[in-house]
């Protein structure tokens, strides 16, 4: 791959296939972490270095792992980096450990991983494989940064953690409980949306689900789609 | 009793595992659009929890937790989802064909869905004993149950409605979630009501 390539591998996870605003993967962390700036980053962090380690390490095993095996395979994998993390975590920064609970676990099963795994990792070297763990890594951390501090801000009235508009406008406080989630998230899409159809590149995806989601290719069973591959299944 | 029903109608109402604990969103966004596949993919993951709570269970306490090896967990949980996913995809298939050209085709995107994993983990983070960890699951299950089928007549309805270009497909969809997701936030507090 020129060097051209591997730039473009880089930047295309941050910006036109950003996973979370874009392609609409990972939306589970990406409502229920961002109750702050700070907590943001952290997730999209912690997702970063997994999907890094990953990608890295499958590529390097690709020829080993046996095809009909290969999800469980990548599966365990992600989830041992999974623990490393937790434990990093829990070391260097537990407040943030506390805040995250229970999905930093759940990390493991973040589509946007094992979509990567599948779609990427497993198909090509181990630079390139790199490249896109870090620029889908650093796509989802600013994704989540900007819900995080949207909801920060408007729903404390901080922004990591410095009072911004706290003494003059009273916080709206549903902007950090769940509905503010759907919500900032609903508004971001739109805005995203607003911007691909000004630019006139190419219609934003309106359907989601696992038709969107890059695993898919790999679990036979599309949402919708009742059981037509069952003949191919069989086999 | 008391404490089983309260833990039960907590998991559907209260702590809903989709509109108030984030997870399982993309099921819930991907299958709710039609009535039918948002039962089947429910009834799958409602069984899967169960089950999976069942069997992480007695692993976790009488395999992991003798020999401190609870830092495991995320490995072998997710390990044991993926192999009782697949073990019951098979005897579906082989003994079961209709129940499986209904439920069947849903099991695989299972073993990725956070709610399965979620459940297992909170179980085990929140000390249940085993049969409240079994209801607790059969709550969360019904609970996404709950919000897919409400959901999915959301759906229906949104798809006669004229929306701004730019809100078309995913957010206004997101946008009736929140509405939907404030409706739950007002169980908070019912369900220990209720029983006092």
């Amino acid at each position: 791959m020129k060097p051209s390539g591997n730039l473009r591998t880089l930047t295309d996870g941050i910006i036109r296939e950003n996973p979370v605003l874009v392609t609409l993967l990972g939306t589970c962390p990406t409502l229920a972490v961002t109750l702050s700036a700070v907590n943001g980053i952290g997730m999209g962090l912690a997702t970063t270095f997994v999907l890094i380690c990953s990608n890295v390490v499958i590529s390097l095993l690709k020829r080993f792992i046996p095809s009909s095996v290969r999800l469980p395979s990548f599966i365990i994998i992600i989830a041992g980096f999974v623990t490393v993390v937790g434990f990093l975590m829990e070391g260097y920064a537990p407040a943030l450990y506390d805040s995250l609970g229970v999905f930093l676990s759940l990390i493991t099963v973040n589509c946007i991983i094992l979509g990567r795994a599948e779609a990427f990792a497993s198909k090509n070297k181990v630079l390139p494989s790199l490249l896109d763990g870090l620029g889908r890594g650093i796509g989802f951390t600013l994704a989540l940064l900007v819900m995080g501090g949207i909801r920060e801000l408007l729903g404390a009235g901080t922004l990591f953690g410095i009072p911004v508009t706290k003494d003059f406008i009273e916080p709206m406080r549903i902007f950090i409980s769940p509905p503010g989630g759907f919500f900032v998230f609903a508004i971001l899409i739109a805005c995203v949306n607003y911007l691909i159809r000004r630019m006139g590149k190419r219609k934003p995806l309106e359907e989601m689900g696992c038709s969107g989601c890059p695993a898919s290719g790999a679990c036979h069973a599309a949402c919708d789609k009742k059981s037509t591959d069952e003949e191919e299944n069989m086999q | 009793m008391k404490e089983m029903m309260t833990i039960l109608l907590s998991a559907i109402l209260v702590d809903n595992f989709v509109f108030s604990k984030f997870m399982g969103i993309c099921p819930f966004l991907g299958v709710s659009k039609k009535l039918d596949s948002a039962v089947g993919m429910s009834v799958a993951v409602t069984f899967v929890m169960v089950m999976a709570t069942a069997v992480t269970y007695p692993i976790y306490t009488y395999l992991l937790v003798p020999f401190n090896l609870e830092y495991l967990k995320i490995v072998i949980f997710i390990l044991v989802i993926a192999l009782f996913v697949q073990f019951v995809e098979i005897l579906l298939r082989r003994f079961l064909p209709s129940l499986y050209h209904s439920l069947g085709i849903y099991l695989p995107l299972i073993t990725t869905n956070c709610a399965v994993l979620g459940v297992t983990m909170l179980n085990v983070d929140n000390g249940y004993t085993f049969l409240p960890s079994l209801v607790n699951a059969l709550g969360a299950g019904l609970g996404f149950m709950l919000a897919l089928v409400l959901f999915s007549g959301i759906r229906q309805k949104m798809e006669s409605c004229d929306v701004p270009a730019f809100f078309q497909g995913m957010p206004i969809t997101l946008m009736a979630a929140a509405i939907v997701s404030v409706a739950f936030a007002g169980f908070s507090g019912v369900v220990e009501g209720i029983f006092q």
